[in-house]
């Protein structure tokens, strides 16, 4: 109890230090690691999340728009496409270049959809990642 | 484009596979510690895996 209060607030870093890798990390997967010099682990997540998205497009994944209405629905689909629009340049991309899928009934469709989403919330870790090393608290 | 069809366990497969790189890249200190969490976490969404789709097994009857 009494080292929790002790605990010190570590300050936030500057922004002109973390702003640039998280950005490069959301638009595409694993940059902010390339920028910090972190090669292995910046393919590695490159590798992955550009993986589950491509094989969510090719089960036909449908992507989330925000939608209003009750309460689950506006969170299931504003999640959602907070989930997909995540994946930086993967979701642009995909977007421009005209994918339209409708939310259908199937397991295929069904996995589609999460592996999408999954994708995007997976480099929303790395963006976090990319953060704390820019900021020094990890190597 | 072509259309990918896969089963439950295939997809299921895949997804823990990609989920456990990125969090074990994202995870802990050292390089040894990020392979080992991987590890630790794929083992433990495959484990899932087998035990959820038992229980589902015996729940349908």
């Amino acid at each position: 109890m009494a080292e929790k209060e002790k605990a010190v607030k570590e300050p936030m870093p500057p922004l002109n230090v973390w702003l640039a890798p998280v950005a490069v990390g959301w638009l595409v997967p694993g940059g902010g690691h390339f920028l910090l010099k972190r090669r292995g682990r910046g393919l590695l997540l490159a590798a992955s999340i550009t993986c589950m998205f491509a094989m969510g497009l090719l089960m036909r994944g449908a992507m989330f728009k925000p939608e209003s209405g009750d309460i689950l629905t506006i969170l299931i689909n504003w999640g959602g496409f907070v989930g997909d629009i995540s994946s930086g340049i993967l979701y642009l991309l995909t977007t421009w270049l005209g994918y339209v899928q409708p939310d259908m009934a199937g397991a295929v469709h069904d996995y589609g959809t999460k592996f999408l989403v999954t994708a995007g919330l997976l480099n929303i870790l790395a963006m976090v990642d990319a953060y704390e090393i820019a900021g020094g608290r990890k190597s | 484009m072509p259309k990918m069809t896969l089963s439950h366990f295939e997809a299921s497969f895949l997804f823990a596979l990609f989920a456990s790189v990125v969090l074990g890249v994202v995870s802990k200190r050292t390089d040894k510690e990020r392979l080992n969490y991987g590890l630790y976490v794929f083992g433990c969404f495959v484990a899932a895996l087998f035990g959820i789709g038992w229980l589902m097994h015996f729940g349908h009857g």
